[in-house]
């Protein structure tokens, strides 16, 4: 693994050179997407359809493997089963020397850049162009696509316009047009694909009981790849079979409402090779009786039966590559593929296949760039929870790690059930709770000490916490001591809540604690404030589960009496909210997580919900006089994902303000990922276009519901910024 | 088909739509052609493509034609969608490789939505009808920074319905 200064640098030249077109690129389509699902009613449905197609295929993935065997062989082709990725080129290679091949024009496959086919056929002497313009672009280039299905997007025109002048000799250059790009580009493959020997696709699904693959592009280069030559060759991942045609119904209408934000794309190709068209042969100029056409499946093993058993990973296998994921992730919206990915696959989904199909190693290098601030799962079309694979994959990577110098001195203080090799700045992180409690001891000397050169230096050198960055400072007085001084003010309640004491709210920022009692107080609410512990968020979101496990269940054991006693919990922090109402059922048996998630809220969708079933308001702040009904809200990643934001939006503009919200998936802050030294720079990016995003709000408060959230826009716009409860608490 | 899904599909369609009938297709393909035309055969009662258009092209008569004639074997309404099934004919050669593809699709055929589109391709697959291209619109690619239309497939696509098929 490379140091974090390496890290550092290989983003911060990738920012630089390609962040420009990647942070383009995928924003626009993520909002594409958006839109494209929000006028689809069916949404919602086809993704539970489509998930339970493809946990059935998987299942019974054997099975279907044996029928489209059977199916292609009746329809005059011929299945190829390959382990690996060395038999994979090994059959495809076979099959050009049986049809005295010399040249194979493709359309796009993420499963032959699996493979590396390319190379492998260029070593043996054949000849292979890309007909997608995207993998033409980055085959010139020789460089890796960037993105599942936008493999160019981190070049801007211009970039290509420079590739293709300097690759090839032209009369009169290319000026970066992209209508005259294209036509450059069209006519050169176009080219290659009428003097080409063989096709190769890949196949977005390839259906068991019939043989039929389906391809869905907008280009038109597949089809006519398939069908121009008179052999078609199919790699395709195992993965990709489902039972019958009538399982690609939902997939026709999610992939490209998810992929490119188009209702539908311009093929959907459903083809039954070898298929019936004749052979058109530009050579001889005539065409050629379609008897004569070959067709070849490859299916590609090379790890995914492995990962069919992986209890974690085995969702991975259900992911139909439309790059949702990758659009909608903050991080890979600065950083791109080439920061984002491993050896073939990019983006948030990218850690599992790189785990299943090549290894930890190859995973490693981009993991860490997924902050579990999932944003990616309501675009999944197949809601893979892909925070949670790649949580399961740092786990793992966790305990592969090597020992360390401070080990000794590290295990010794620290809680946690992970290995002695755990990296240190994963240890510090996940053991926020622990670090609270003796920092709070002595507020003043902690504060003084983090915040001095040699505190930083030292912070710094062994945990890899950016000097750039403030921690936080305790307060003097924590949140629970507070209220254990002045206690509940309500007489004749109608309610009790536990007021969850997350950590930093407790130690760090007791005033928007405060906030929430006399809200909750204001609506009629007894306030019960016992001590609970960290919900486990700072663990798992460093790849600690075990120790988030234990956490998770001395949570339960805290909150369940409560809960039994009618109380229900109220959370500030989003992010601990998630824990309880998402995470908590990786970690939990299935009853105790469901009990926490049922009687969990946020804290203003409590007091929403309180107002909406006729509690008096009367006491809460209103805009006044003092110009404050101008409010700019950032709502937590988390809490959008979980639907919550709304609530505050609501309340906010049921009292009088006016609301402005941000468009952007996350702050860059994330939890702890803003402080490392490593992604200092990538935190900042995601900051500014938030910046950008939010745009004038001179004249508004600004507020902001998730701890990170609060301080990435303290930096940004060097004011403090409350959570929405301080706005509306009674003064 | 009603006529909801008809005018939904009309408006749904990117590109120009023709309704015409029977009794006038010959004028209103003319109207959609632009020659040289290559094309394959109409499978509707007394609709048939003129003389002028090619329905045994060469290979350079199919690189060198300024459209290509198919019919459609499925309208679906939603998403202004047409299906082509590629059978020996060439339909796949003749919709893929010309600037302009005019799909030639009964009004009896066009259903409303996707599950009935896969309802009936299903049953068209069970008779032997198995491949089939979902063509909604022309080709198009953003791979080289923005949205152009034109690229391996057709330019341009112009639907003709026939209302009384």
């Amino acid at each position: 693994m490379s140091s974090r200064r390496d890290t550092a640098e290989r983003l911060r030249r990738l920012m630089a050179t390609e962040g420009d077109a990647v942070a383009q690129n995928t924003r626009t389509v993520n909002q594409l997407s958006d839109y494209a699902i929000q006028g689809f009613d069916d949404y919602e449905d086809l993704r539970d359809a489509a998930r339970e197609i493809k946990e059935s295929a998987i299942e019974h993935l054997p099975e279907l493997i044996d029928e489209v065997t059977e199916a292609v062989e009746a329809n005059g082709g011929q299945v190829h089963v390959a382990q690996t990725a060395a038999d994979a080129n090994r059959i495809v290679e076979s099959i050009m020397a049986d049809r005295e091949a010399e040249k194979l024009v493709k359309s796009k496959s993420m499963t032959t850049e699996e493979i590396d086919v390319n190379d492998h056929l260029e070593d043996e002497g054949y000849e292979v162009v890309e007909t997608d313009l995207g993998e033409y672009v980055i085959q010139i280039a020789d460089e890796a696509p960037s993105h599942l299905i936008g493999p160019a997007m981190h070049r801007t025109p211009e970039d290509i316009a420079d590739l293709f002048n300097s690759e090839f000799d032209l009369a009169e250059d290319l000026s970066g047009d992209p209508n005259e790009l294209t036509e450059f580009a069209r006519e050169r493959v176009g080219k290659h694909i009428r003097e080409a020997d063989v096709g190769m696709t890949g196949a977005n699904f390839v259906v068991a009981e019939s043989g039929t693959l389906m391809l869905v592009t907008n280009e038109g280069n597949a089809r006519k790849t398939a069908v121009t030559p008179d052999t078609h060759v199919a790699v395709a991942g195992i993965e990709k079979l489902v039972p019958s045609l009538a399982d690609l119904q939902p997939f026709t209408e999610l992939i490209a409402r998810t992929g490119t934000g188009q209702d539908i794309t311009s093929y959907v190709s459903l083809l039954t090779p070898p298929v019936d068209s004749p052979i058109p042969d530009f050579e001889a100029d005539e065409m050629r009786p379609a008897d004569d056409r070959a067709f070849h499946l490859v299916l590609l093993d090379n790890g995914r039966m492995g990962m069919r058993e992986d209890d974690d990973l085995r969702e991975t296998l259900y992911c139909i590559r439309c790059g949702a994921c990758s659009n909608a992730c903050s991080n890979f919206q600065a950083v791109g593929g080439h920061g984002f990915g491993g050896e073939t696959y990019t983006g948030g989904i990218g850690t599992g296949w790189e785990a299943g199909v090549h290894d930890l190693d190859s995973a490693g290098e981009m993991n860490d760039l997924c902050t579990g601030c999932s944003r990616c799962e309501p675009k999944c079309p197949v809601e893979i929870d892909i925070p949670w694979i790649n949580t399961v994959v740092r786990d793992r990577i966790n305990h592969q790690g090597e020992g360390d110098d401070f080990d000794f001195l590290v295990e010794g203080l620290t809680p946690d059930e992970e290995p002695a090799g755990l990296d240190l700045q994963k240890r510090l992180f996940g053991n926020v709770e622990t670090l609270a409690k003796v920092g709070s001891l002595a507020p003043g000397l902690s504060n003084a000490v983090a915040g001095s050169r040699a505190g930083k230096w030292v912070l710094e050198q062994a945990f890899g916490v950016d000097p750039r960055r403030d921690l936080p400072e305790f307060a003097d007085e924590t949140l629970r001591e507070w209220y254990g001084a002045r206690g509940a003010q309500v007489s004749d309640p109608d309610r009790d809540v536990v007021l969850y004491p997350d950590v930093y709210t407790d130690y760090f920022d007791p005033d928007r604690g405060k906030a929430a009692v006399r809200v909750l107080e204001a609506l009629g609410v007894r306030v019960h404030i016992p001590a609970v512990p960290e919900s486990g968020r700072a663990p798992i979101s460093q790849g600690m589960i075990d120790t988030a496990r234990d956490q998770a269940e001395a949570v339960h054991g805290a909150l369940v009496t409560h809960i039994d006693d009618g109380r229900d919990v109220v959370v500030i922090e989003p992010s601990d909210l998630a824990m309880f109402r998402r995470d908590y059922e990786h970690l939990l048996p299935e009853r105790s997580a469901e009990r926490l998630a049922e009687n969990t809220y946020d804290v203003l969708e409590y007091a929403y919900g309180l107002l909406d079933n006729g509690a008096d308001g009367d006491a809460l702040d209103v805009p006044g006089d003092d110009g404050d009904a101008g409010v700019a809200y950032h709502s937590h990643c988390q809490q959008r994902t979980m639907d919550v934001d709304e609530y505050t939006e609501s309340v906010l503009s049921d009292l009088g303000y006016s609301v402005r919200t941000s468009d952007v998936e996350c702050c860059g802050m994330a939890g702890s990922f803003g402080y490392k030294s490593e992604y200092y720079e990538v935190s900042m990016d995601v900051g500014e276009h938030l910046h950008d995003d939010l745009g004038d709000i001179e004249e508004r408060a600004l507020v902001a519901s998730g701890t990170s959230c609060q301080e990435q826009l303290d930096v940004l716009y060097e004011r403090e910024v409350p959570h929405p409860v301080e706005l509306i608490a009674p003064q | 088909m009603s006529s909801e899904s008809l005018s939904t599909f009309e408006s749904s369609v990117p590109g120009p739509v023709h309704r015409t009938t029977a009794a006038d297709a010959d004028a209103t393909l003319s109207e959609a052609i632009e020659e040289p035309a290559v094309g394959t055969a109409l499978p509707y009662d007394e609709v048939s493509l003129a003389d002028a258009v090619d329905t045994d092209p060469s290979p350079s008569a199919l690189e060198t034609a300024a459209t290509g004639v198919t019919p459609a074997a499925l309208g679906i309404a939603d998403y202004g969608t047409v299906t082509i099934p590629s059978g020996a004919a060439g339909d796949e050669l003749v919709s893929l490789y010309t600037p302009r593809h005019v799909a030639v699709v009964a009004a009896s055929d066009i259903v409303p939505d996707m599950p009935t589109a896969y309802e009936r391709l299903g049953e068209d697959f069970a008779a032997g009808m198995d491949t089939q291209i979902l063509a909604t619109g022309p080709s198009a690619t953003a791979d080289m920074g923005t949205l152009v239309q034109g690229v391996h497939g057709p330019s341009e696509t112009h639907v003709v319905v026939l209302e009384d098929r």
